[in-house]
């Protein structure tokens, strides 16, 4: 086996490639802005008057949101330049980009059921924006159980990157629902908020303060840093793959 | 030398057309599920007066929708059990004129059998489903189910699940075309000022744009295997 081991072709051996020093540096930032945004969110900006600590589940709630925005796009962005190129690494990323986002919009869900028990009485409503958020989840929960049934490499990379780049759709109308069906109790806090919106406040400045960073930090480095490493496990399972078939057909 | 645009589009189209006219496969099954649907529905929901004018619109697009799923799945899995797939790749021929064939096609047939729904709806829940703009709703909407419906439904027939994937993969993407035309409809049935619905249709005519303009480029990634 040792002997077999070493033979095989440089590229084809799987031990763990160093961690590149920009990802390294990139997770401890994001770890340590992830903390600070906590700290401004739970301790600086102080309780809402009519809703009380239950509101700062809001600096998760909506941040969460935009990363899994950021996420999606991503996919997006990997579909075309995969269908552009066929590179696989382009796959890897609109893959990473769905896992990520998926896992960012449940957070997004769940901090608002959290959210609406107290302040709407009830876990959940069949509320338009609620309605579209839940079925944008679906939508990429097909897209994996599409994935996962075409066996062709190429064809499922070609054909996902299509998938990825119209499910992008139902985050548009997540965001713009409001706009088509206008009867949402959900409150909008960046403009005006629809009239029957139930349990909006006011973005003060200590709203402000806890928002921002937050909203960056979800944005930007809390998608790139975790896809990144979801696309170097998403390539090493590749290379075990390829190990796996090598070492059968032989 | 690839045959023109047009003509393998029309070839497309009349080798489709003659098919159904022969086999009479699509509509037909098409059709007996709306009935049904409608039927089903008026069953479920127990619709009284109050309550029709209210769910009526859903009930209509709910169904074309479901209707459209079986056509479409349908319509593809005869290309590619009959080889027709392959033959067609083969062929001199652009994939946007296969994509404009086969979507003229499903649009077609899921029109018949829309436009067929209407009369019988109102004759059952005695609302005027034959007025002129909600005939405009119901083709725009059918022909925008029919953009997305035959891209994903050539994706979905080349799966090892096949025509269980479609409706996972087809009812999210759609969703904007139902929104925008259950909000039309409802509002032409219930006499609101068309202020107020022609909105959402100027919406649902433009989705149907972007639709058709997205499905046309990427149709060639789809069928490249």
């Amino acid at each position: 086996m040792a002997d077999k081991a070493k033979s095989l072709p440089e590229d084809l051996r799987i031990e763990a490639r160093p961690q590149p020093r920009a990802l390294r540096i990139l997770t401890i930032v994001t770890v340590l802005g992830f903390a600070a945004t906590l700290v401004l969110g739970l301790g600086v900006a102080g309780a809402d008057i009519q809703q009380g600590e239950i509101q700062r589940i809001f600096y998760i709630h909506m941040p969460s949101f935009f990363g899994a925005f950021t996420a999606f796009g991503l996919t997006v962005a990997g579909g075309l330049i995969y269908l552009a190129r066929k590179s696989e690494k382009w796959d890897r990323i609109a893959l990473a980009g769905v896992e990520v986002g998926l896992a960012f919009s449940l957070i997004n869900l769940l901090t608002g059921a959290i959210w609406a028990r107290p302040i709407w009485n009830t876990w959940w409503t069949w509320d338009p924006r609620l309605t579209s958020a839940a079925i944008m989840c679906l939508t990429y929960a097909a897209y994996l159980m599409l994935r996962a049934g075409i066996e062709d490499p190429e064809r499922r990379r070609a054909f996902m990157s299509v998938y990825g780049i119209l499910a992008f759709v139902t985050v548009l109308i997540t965001l713009f629902i409001i706009r088509i069906v206008p009867e949402t109790i959900h409150p909008v806090i960046v403009g005006a908020s629809p009239q029957n919106a139930q349990g909006s406040f006011e973005a003060t400045s200590g709203v402000v303060i806890a928002l921002i960073p937050s909203m960056l930090l979800w944005l930007t480095l809390m998608p790139i840093t975790i896809m990144w490493h979801r696309v170097r496990l998403e390539e090493r399972m590749d290379a075990l793959n390829r190990l796996k078939f090598q070492v059968l057909s032989e | 030398m690839k045959t023109p645009f047009i003509k393998s589009v029309a070839a497309i189209l009349s080798k489709d057309l003659r098919a159904e006219i022969r086999a009479r496969e699509l509509v037909s099954v098409m059709a007996l599920f709306s009935l049904l649907s409608v039927l089903v529905f008026s069953f479920a929901l127990e619709l009284d007066r109050g309550a029709r004018e209210e769910a009526v619109s859903g009930v209509l697009w709910v169904t074309l929708i479901f209707a459209s799923l079986l056509g479409f799945n349908r319509s593809m899995a005869q290309e590619r059990d009959q080889g027709n797939l392959d033959a067609m790749l083969l062929a001199p021929v652009s994939r946007a004129a296969i994509y404009v064939g086969k979507l003229l096609g499903n649009f077609i047939f899921t029109l018949i059998v829309g436009l067929a729904l209407l009369p019988l709806m109102t004759a059952l829940y005695g609302l005027d489903l034959l007025n002129g703009w909600v005939i405009i709703t119901t083709v725009v909407g059918i022909f925008g189910f029919a953009t997305i419906g035959t891209l994903l439904a050539t994706l979905t027939v080349q799966t090892r699940a096949r025509e269980a994937l479609l409706p996972i993969a087809m009812l999210p993407i759609v969703l904007p075309f139902l929104l925008t035309a259950v909000r039309t409809t409802k509002g032409i049935l219930s006499g609101a000022p068309a202020a107020e619905w022609q909105g959402p249709l100027g919406m649902l005519g433009a989705i149907c744009v972007i639709y058709l303009a997205l499905c046309l480029l990427l149709y060639e990634y789809v069928l490249e295997a």
